[in-house]
């Protein structure tokens, strides 16, 4: 075996993920956060005068809130960050108009490739704005809205008033505040009543410039009887200081309807991803988070599911795995605020190089929430003794006739099972692997077949840097 | 093919427990060995020893494969160099496919020197052969698609390791007890099994308390072990002779070997007690 070969492959595929396109913002705001910026942000958006207020609220909310107390440690200058660049002038609708420079970075990311298998909406958010984006047609002949959130706010006013921050209102967190001061691009779907998509919408998020903060902010809206998987993934360089991405995702699933949300995350080392992300459902709805966390310094993110109406179920399926210098602090959280509602967490977390990952989770029954069951199964995988898993369970009843359960293992990468796959003749780096993707398997197996391939490559990587 | 594998002078410890002490064994492609010996003579640990595992530590002593050193080699080398043991007890990998597990063992087995992970054997190839091996075990095609040893009964364990080896196909293999613990069919359909892969198409030794498995492989050689050494060699004869009266002529014959082995067993019956 030659281990050079292996190490010069890897750093070329490490590298796919770290190069930089030079950064031609047409308008870059200067660093830090006020009133000042705030105001610029929206006049450059040239919004209307509510959400002009909504954000001058929010920063003022921000300013007040405290940092939380849990959680990891953030280490972050809030005035050394910027919070808002535009890249290019206008909105690319086919490929041939997007800038070269913006195309060359989409190309090292391999979109191209998931636009020609997915000929539905490619959104794709480079720095803060969308960009480029493309919709099947008969997607908008049913009446479905899949736009980013800035155009939506221009033309689809009425549904952004109705709905934006309604899920999640500034006064949530000190993040959601922050997202709500400054927030740029993200997604808006509106799937109209008794429209069924049966492909996944996908979106890809990238981080670019030095110091920039992104602050998406994604509104779903699923109409009675409607279904949706939306996909998003994400990728981004590394660079030496610290960045924020702090994004809000809002979903509402009306009776009946089902929505499947699926992040897939690999950040730079140096990132603090701080996401706020929940969903409400009505009677008879399901939501489904599927969210994997790969990279970043600090990650902080409980997607969450309030289930509101009877018959209303929420999944919550985590993966995180934290390498070296790493902290994984993700979880779930599920509201049962009706009678006859399903909830189910599962979360896989893997620690590795002195990594370290935390189950934060909380289930809560509200009083009058008869019938109501939930389960929440942790798994926690160590690979040394350097690294570290913590479990969180949070349980609030408040109801007496009802069903949760709690089942938490931890377990350390047996010494018997990678002797066993060495020797069938699988190196011990290959061996690692195998064990840590068939230990995330379950959740695997429930992404779209070209993420599941991503997820055990990314996997991969993890596992074979800790080698040599 | 004239292989061999030639065991010298070997010393094995455990956890800095001396178990075996200067095992001396010669085996030839084609040949098929029995390994006899009461619990605890150290048959097992001179499987896990040739194997290369890491706890089993050799302090004196070599292992040769076809005239080469493999003492200071990991595992996964020595399984690529074409030492396979099918275990007593393989463990459970959730959630890792047999089908996808045997495809990159067969795939870094075969092509030793191929960047891992990659040119894995083409899939259709690799399900046909799969499927015929199978079938000749009689295995159910969807064993596939389970989980390495992951709920696994006794013979479903033991025929998986058979597959493997089947799949593998090594230059020697050790089968450990590869006849425990199952019923009267379970251990003739693993014992027709391990003579139609096995029998002249590598170097076999078997490890085993019973008889039919010998039945259906006749050993060239049948060696005892006691006290971490091999005491005495013969042939088949031998093995029937243990079968039917078992180890106390041995035992008397080599006193010394015996006091030995109590005392191990004695340690490891306190180790269970502690």
């Amino acid at each position: 075996m030659s281990t050079d070969l292996v190490s010069h492959d890897v750093i070329g595929e490490i590298n796919k993920y770290d190069f930089r396109t030079e950064s031609k913002a047409v308008f870059k705001a200067r660093k830090g956060i006020d009133a000042e910026i705030v105001n610029q942000i929206s006049e450059m958006k040239k919004e209307p005068e509510w959400m002009r207020d909504y954000r001058l609220k929010a920063l003022q909310i921000f300013n007040e809130k405290p940092m939380p107390m849990w959680g990891g440690d953030i280490a972050l200058d809030f005035q050394d960050i910027f919070y808002y660049l535009k890249p290019t002038n206008k909105q690319g609708r086919t490929w041939d108009e997007v800038p070269q420079e913006i195309k060359d970075t989409f190309d090292k990311l391999g979109i191209p490739e998931a636009e020609k298998k997915f000929l539905s909406g490619v959104k794709a958010q480079f720095e803060s704005e969308v960009v480029y984006g493309s919709l099947k047609e008969d997607l908008a002949q049913q009446g479905v809205i899949f736009t980013d959130t800035d155009s939506a706010l221009r033309d689809h006013p009425d549904l952004l008033r109705e709905y934006f921050g309604t899920i999640i209102p500034s006064t949530d967190n000190k993040f959601a505040a922050l997202n709500s001061a400054v927030w740029s691009g993200g997604s808006f779907i509106y799937v109209p009543k008794g429209v069924k998509i049966d492909f996944p919408l996908q979106a890809y998020f990238r981080i670019n410039a030095e110091n920039m903060g992104q602050f998406e902010r994604t509104l779903i809206i699923v109409d009675e009887g409607a279904s949706i998987h939306y996909v998003e993934g994400c990728t981004a360089p590394m660079y030496s200081t610290e960045s924020l991405h702090s994004a809000v995702v809002e979903i509402i699933c009306k009776r009946g309807s089902r929505c499947r949300y699926t992040t897939i995350q690999n950040w730079a080392n140096n990132i603090y991803n701080l996401v706020t992300k929940r969903a409400v459902a009505y009677a008879d709805a399901t939501m489904e988070w599927v969210d994997g966390n790969l990279g970043s310094r600090l990650t902080m993110k409980y997607p969450a599911v309030y289930m509101l109406e009877p018959g209303a179920r929420g999944e919550i399926l985590s993966i995180a795995f934290a390498s070296k210098g790493q902290h994984q602090d993700a979880g779930a959280k599920l509201v049962h605020a009706a009678p006859h509602t399903t909830g189910q967490i599962i979360s896989k977390s893997i620690s590795k190089g002195g990594g370290r990952s935390s189950y934060r989770g909380l289930v809560r029954v509200e009083k009058g929430a008869k019938k109501s069951r939930s389960n929440v199964v942790c798994d926690a995988l160590i690979l040394d003794a350097k690294s570290r898993s913590d479990t969180y369970p949070y349980i609030e009843i408040l109801e007496q006739d009802v069903n949760v359960g709690h089942e938490a293992s931890v377990s350390r990468i047996g010494e018997e099972q990678l002797f066993y796959l060495m020797s069938r003749g699988l190196s011990e780096a290959e061996s690692g692997t195998m064990i840590v993707n068939g230990f995330i398997e379950p959740l695997v197996k429930e992404l779209p077949m070209e993420y599941a391939v991503e997820m055990n490559r990314l996997i991969q990587l993890q596992m074979e840097g800790s080698v040599g | 093919m004239s292989h061999t594998l030639v065991i010298k002078n070997l010393h094995v410890a455990v956890e800095g427990k001396a178990i075996l002490r200067g095992v001396n064994l010669e085996l030839k492609y084609g040949e098929t060995h029995a390994l006899m010996g009461p619990n605890g003579s150290g048959k097992s640990t001179l499987g896990l020893a040739v194997m290369g595992h890491p706890n089993y530590i050799v302090t004196d002593g070599s292992i040769e494969l076809d005239g080469q050193n493999v003492t200071e080699m990991e595992a996964d080398e020595r399984a690529r160099a074409g030492l396979f043991m099918a275990f007593q007890r393989p463990v459970a990998v959730p959630g890792v496919k047999m089908a996808d597990f045997l495809r990159h063992a067969a795939t870094n087995v075969r092509r030793p020197d191929r960047k891992e992970g990659e040119d894995l054997i083409p899939m259709r190839d690799f399900r046909k052969e799969l499927r015929s091996k199978m079938e000749q075990l009689k295995m159910d095609p969807d064993f596939a698609r389970r989980y390495v040893n992951d709920g696994f009964s006794g013979g479903e364990m033991k025929r998986a390791e058979i597959l493997t080896m089947a799949m593998l196909s090594p230059k020697f293999a050790i089968l450990d007890e590869t006849d425990s613990g199952l019923d009267a069919d379970a251990v003739r359909l693993a014992s027709t099994s391990i003579a139609e892969i096995g029998r002249e198409k590598m170097g076999l030794l078997i490890i085993t308390h019973h008889d039919k498995l010998l039945e259906h492989n006749p050993p060239d050689f049948t060696h005892v072990m006691l006290g971490g050494r091999i005491v005495e060699t013969g042939g088949i004869e031998l093995a029937r002779e243990l079968h039917d009266f078992g180890y106390d002529r041995i035992r008397k014959a080599y006193p010394d070997a015996d006091a030995t082995n109590l005392e191990m067993t004695k340690k490891e019956e306190t180790a269970l007690v502690a």
